[in-house]
């Protein structure tokens, strides 16, 4: 008597779980994600100055083909559409509408700049629409309250100054710091970051700050200013060309400072040779990642695993180019993410699992360093790593430090 | 004191680049009138050629020479093929042309050999001189820019081909009467200004690292110095570029903060140019009516 | 109608009289047509679509100013682009800094644009050619480095966030075609203000000191003072453009107002047709969809394909598109007039 209903409610139960079970399995979709496709949007300055950065886009584009090839993400092909928004913002916002509006994409993955980015924010934001892994060094982007959309991916430039700071603090308290940087978004974090990370011993250390524009022929006028005011420190704040530059220059003009060098300028082909292997001695950054040229990492595994991929599916890229491992390294934590959302391919849930990385750890990033975010961390990359140029390669030296907060 | 001469010296190295671009563009506006606002794309295209001639290992002198006669050529037939065109059209259709030729160089320059900043080798051995002053690249590009100089003053003054050149241009209707190729003498003009600009380039390249972008923000001060000079004078690109650099420098040290620099420095020009509206060297148009 | 002693019959006379449109009215009639269709558009489209098409106008104005100043006047500028960010930037620290409601700051942003366009055109009476071309270029390559370090009113590097309008109620659109209507209705008042100055004698005063200045004054021309107007309106027609893109866009930065915008202009103006009105538009279809274009079809060198676009356009037209369809659109008229009067009346 009551065995009979039990049986049927056991079996309409479970019949009831199983068809639950196979409308979970076949996936629910948010726009531009099917069983077949899961469609990112990116742009990428391909025309116009910036457009060294264009190397980033191809090689994301190569690995995802590599990602393609092998099977995809749980079957599905990454559709990666990405254009050219040449670092205007009024150009990145149509780009973006085109994406978001035509082309249906799921999330925006990795768009470049911070003037493009903080274009299309609000957009992005209001629409419900993730913009992940934003392609800028600027601060701003680890605000999950107001911004809940949009999250970051490297360690931001301040935070970089920040630990410039601190190691003058404890190494050089009396120091007196000179400042080169690009007049515009990028170098002026330095100078925030510097600032604050000196507190109020700020205005005392920093004698002097020096810009330049990047339609400048050379920054030699601005070294040799610098020089003259008696400081003991020299940062720079400056891309691959005029990092080059100042290198050679404050050799030549016999000043030896202890010289602090923007991340973004580590490059050995690029920075360090041309200026004069010799000539950088001793000079300090602080990195993330493995610098394709560095000597140290060209018998390691992961480095032949990258030069590999790069032969095979980026091979129009530069192997010199650390734009290549940068593009490598953020499509890998884009593919993480899309593997844990699995067949839940909402945006809702995309961003979720993008804000949920734990201790990630990539092979083209420093030892030691890793992803990892969390609902109100939207700052996957924290920490960083001090290097040394000895004349032939960048010795990593003490802790890697974290960057979070003040 | 020392600070000073070293943002003197910095600014006549600065200018000595400057005014080798401003060579060029000179020479292309008495042979044609026109700006060539390609210019500094040539140069730097022209610059990567003589760079994969190097890397493939070819000694410097020979890689430059190499490079001379290919722009030179390459310079003729853009006259030829490109300019020619639009030679009776309107002259804003020239400059457009220009322009989109511009476009077009810069953009392979960074489809062939990328974005990345590449190292160029130097001629001249690495030492400084004058106490740190200048070092012998810096005075090496000032040296080649006199001797371009005096080569395209003697060139215009003593030579057929130059004096040919000055009637073509400034005035075609007449010059052919005279039995002056006018089309032939057009496209020495451009030839001669590719390999001046491609001299430039690959005296600069050493000092400014080479990319595609390298000429950019060369060309906007060269121009300011050719004006500044007076178009049609090439001692006037030389002076007007060597003032450019200096001013430049000189402004942003002590006058205003770097961020101003450009802008400032371009203002002052302009100030200038309003006393003297044909540049410094410039000679002004009469027209009669 | 003249009456006139003929041995023509004057049945054929009255059949003369009262045959066809005049070509005055046939222009009028495509016009028309024209301006209904556009105003139809963005009921056809996507929202995306009337984006693009309101970016579309927004630089035919800019570029209309242009037109007026380089084209009909002859005084070449390099730097107009520079002019579009002051309009842009009076919009946006209008609208950011004392909440003044969008259409509001329309109005300010022409008179600043037209006096720092009369200041400008002042000190650029010394000059011609390529020193004109200098002077102008200064000011496209200034402005980005003068937003930059007023920082506390532009914003700085990190530009300026707007806040979308929102269209009225009432009339139940939405707000990418409440823009769109907004723009078309500055550019048909651009448009017929513009027509208004050319085709009268404002207009025949600027094409004689293009010409041939020394005969203008001569013939009592205040050479002077038409060249600061030309300068001053010309500034305030791209200024205004410069303002709705910001209202637009939502977003300003000295990265979005680079040289590279202003050469955009004089490209766009030249393809067009310097000296028409209409190839103002033809300009701003150019600046908006080429680029595009060219970017679909090479991921490798887009910009040199715009390049090659820029070079073939000039080959073919050199007087720009509209400058050069334009004669042949009426000797064309003047030829079916001839063949089939009935169609075309006198």
């Amino acid at each position: 008597m009551t065995v009979k209903p039990t049986i049927l409610t056991g079996l309409s139960g479970a019949a009831l779980i199983v068809a639950g079970g196979l409308a979970l399995a076949a996936g629910q979709y948010g726009p531009g994600a099917s069983d077949t496709e899961i469609k990112l949007g990116n742009t990428m300055p391909y025309s116009g100055p910036a457009s060294s950065y264009g190397a980033i886009g191809k090689a994301e584009a190569g690995y995802f083909n590599m990602i393609n090839e092998q099977g995809g993400i749980n079957g599905r092909k990454i559709n990666f559409i990405t254009r050219d928004d040449g670092y205007s913002p009024p150009k990145t916002v149509e780009v973006v509408r085109q994406l978001v509006e035509q082309d249906q994409v799921l999330a925006t993955f990795n768009t470049l700049g911070t003037p493009p980015n903080t274009a299309i924010q609000g957009y992005l934001n209001d629409n419900k629409v993730p913009q992940l892994f934003v392609a800028t060094g600027a601060n701003k982007w680890n605000d999950p309250k107001n911004h809940p959309w949009t999250i970051g991916w490297q360690p931001s430039y301040q935070i970089e100054a920040r630990i410039y700071a601190r190691y003058i603090l404890k190494n050089m308290p009396n120091a007196k710091i000179a400042l080169l940087y690009q007049n515009d978004d990028f170098g002026k974090d330095y100078l925030i970051g510097l600032r604050e990370g000196l507190g109020d011993k700020a205005d005392k250390m920093i004698v002097a700050t020096k810009t330049y524009e990047t339609t400048d022929a050379t920054i030699d006028s601005q070294i040799v200013a610098l020089q003259g005011s008696g400081a003991d420190v020299m940062v720079t704040a400056a891309i691959p060309k005029f990092s080059a530059q100042a290198i050679r220059k404050i050799y030549d003009i016999g000043w030896k400072p202890t010289h602090f060098l923007s991340n973004v300028a580590i490059s050995v082909k690029q920075v360090m040779q041309p200026a004069g292997p010799e000539k950088g001695v001793g000079i300090i950054s602080a990195g993330y990642g493995k610098e394709p040229t560095d000597p140290q990492w060209h018998d390691t595994p992961e480095y032949k695993e990258w030069l590999a991929w790069m032969q095979k599916y980026n091979s129009s890229g530069n192997i010199t180019d650390a734009n290549n491992v940068y593009g490598y390294s953020v499509a890998q934590t884009m593919v993480h993410v899309l593997k844990a959302a699995g067949d839940n391919l909402t945006r809702e849930n995309l961003m979720k699992q993008a804000a949920s990385i734990h201790d990630l750890k990539l092979p083209m990033l420093l030892p030691g360093i890793i992803v990892s975010t969390s609902a109100d961390d939207f700052a996957p990359i924290k920490q960083m790593q001090l290097q040394k140029w000895d004349g032939t390669t960048w010795q990593l030296f003490g802790e890697v430090i974290s960057g979070t907060g003040s | 004191m020392h600070e000073l001469l070293q943002q003197i010296f910095s600014g006549l190295a600065a200018g000595a680049v400057y005014a080798s671009v401003a060579l060029a563009l000179v020479m292309i506006y008495r042979a044609t009138d026109l700006v060539n606002f390609a210019q500094g794309e040539m140069a730097m295209f022209s610059t990567y050629i003589a760079w994969s001639l190097v890397t493939v290992g070819l000694p410097f002198w020979a890689a430059f020479l190499i490079t001379l006669v290919a722009s030179f050529l390459g310079g003729m037939a853009i006259e030829r093929i490109i300019i020619r065109p639009v030679e009776n059209a309107p002259v804003l259709a020239a400059v457009i042309v220009t322009i989109g030729l511009g476009l077009i160089f810069n953009s392979l320059a960074g489809w062939f050999y990328s974005y990345t900043v590449q190292d160029f080798p130097s001629p001249f051995p690495d030492r400084p001189l004058f106490g740190a002053l200048m070092t012998t690249q810096e005075l090496g590009v000032v040296g080649v820019t006199l001797v371009m100089l005096t080569l395209l003053f003697l060139f215009f003054r003593f030579t057929k081909t130059g004096l040919a050149m000055r009637a073509a241009a400034q005035n075609p209707e007449s010059a052919r009467l005279c039995g002056i190729p006018v089309g032939r003498m057009l496209a020495i003009g451009w030839g001669l200004a590719a390999a001046i600009g491609a001299t430039a380039g690959i005296m600069v390249a050493p000092v400014l690292f080479l990319d595609p972008y390298m000429m950019s923000g060369v060309l906007l001060y060269a121009f300011a110095g050719a004006l500044l000079g007076g178009i049609s004078s090439p001692v006037g690109a030389l002076v007007g570029g060597v003032i450019v650099g200096v001013t430049e420098n000189l402004v942003g040290t002590y006058l205003i903060p770097t961020q101003l620099k450009l802008t400032v420095a371009l203002a002052l020009i302009i100030l200038v140019l309003v006393f003297r509206p044909n540049g410094l060297f410039g000679t002004a148009i009469v027209r009669r009516v | 109608m003249t009456k006139s002693f003929s041995i023509v019959s004057p049945d054929k006379l009255a059949a003369d009289r009262y045959a066809g449109l005049t070509t005055e009215s046939w222009r009028w009639l495509g016009t028309t047509a024209l301006i209904v269709l556009v105003a139809l558009l963005p009921f056809a489209l996507s929202n995306y679509h009337v984006f693009e098409l309101t970016m579309v106008m927004i630089y035919a104005i800019a570029v209309l100013g242009l037109n007026i100043l380089t084209g009909y006047n002859g005084q070449i500028s390099l730097g107009h682009g520079g002019f579009f960010a002051v309009g842009a930037y009076t919009t946006a620290i209008l609208m950011h800094h004392y909440a003044v409601p969008y259409w509001a700051t329309l109005p300010p942003a022409a008179l600043i644009c037209f006096v720092l366009g009369v200041l400008f055109g002042l000190p650029a009476l010394r000059f011609e050619g390529p020193y004109l071309a200098l002077v102008t270029l200064a000011m496209a390559v200034a402005t980005p480095q003068v937003l930059k370090y007023f920082d506390n009113w532009t914003g700085g590097q990190q530009g300026l966030n707007l806040v979308k309008p929102s269209p009225p109620a009432a009339l139940g659109i939405d707000r990418d075609r409440w823009l769109y209507f907004i723009t078309l209705l500055v550019l048909l008042l651009a448009i017929r203000v513009a027509a208004n100055l050319l085709h009268g004698r404002t207009g025949r005063a600027l094409v004689a000191i293009r010409d041939h200045p020394i005969a203008a004054a001569a013939m009592g021309i205040d050479t002077a003072r038409y060249k600061t107007l030309a300068f001053g309106t010309s500034t305030l027609f791209t200024g205004v453009a410069g303002a709705l893109s910001a209202i637009v866009i939502g977003f300003v930065a000295p990265e979005s107002f680079t040289l590279f915008l202003s050469i955009s202009f004089l490209v766009g103006s030249a393809i067009g047709g310097i000296a028409t009105i209409g190839g103002a538009i033809v300009g701003g279809i150019f600046i908006q969809f080429v680029p595009n274009l060219a970017n679909d079809i090479s991921d490798a060198a887009p910009s040199a394909l715009y390049g090659v676009a820029m070079l073939l356009f000039m080959y073919a037209m050199p007087h720009g598109v509209v400058g050069t369809l334009g004669p042949l659109l009426t000797r064309s008229m003047l030829r079916i007039q001839a063949r089939w009067p009935a169609l075309i009346g006198k």
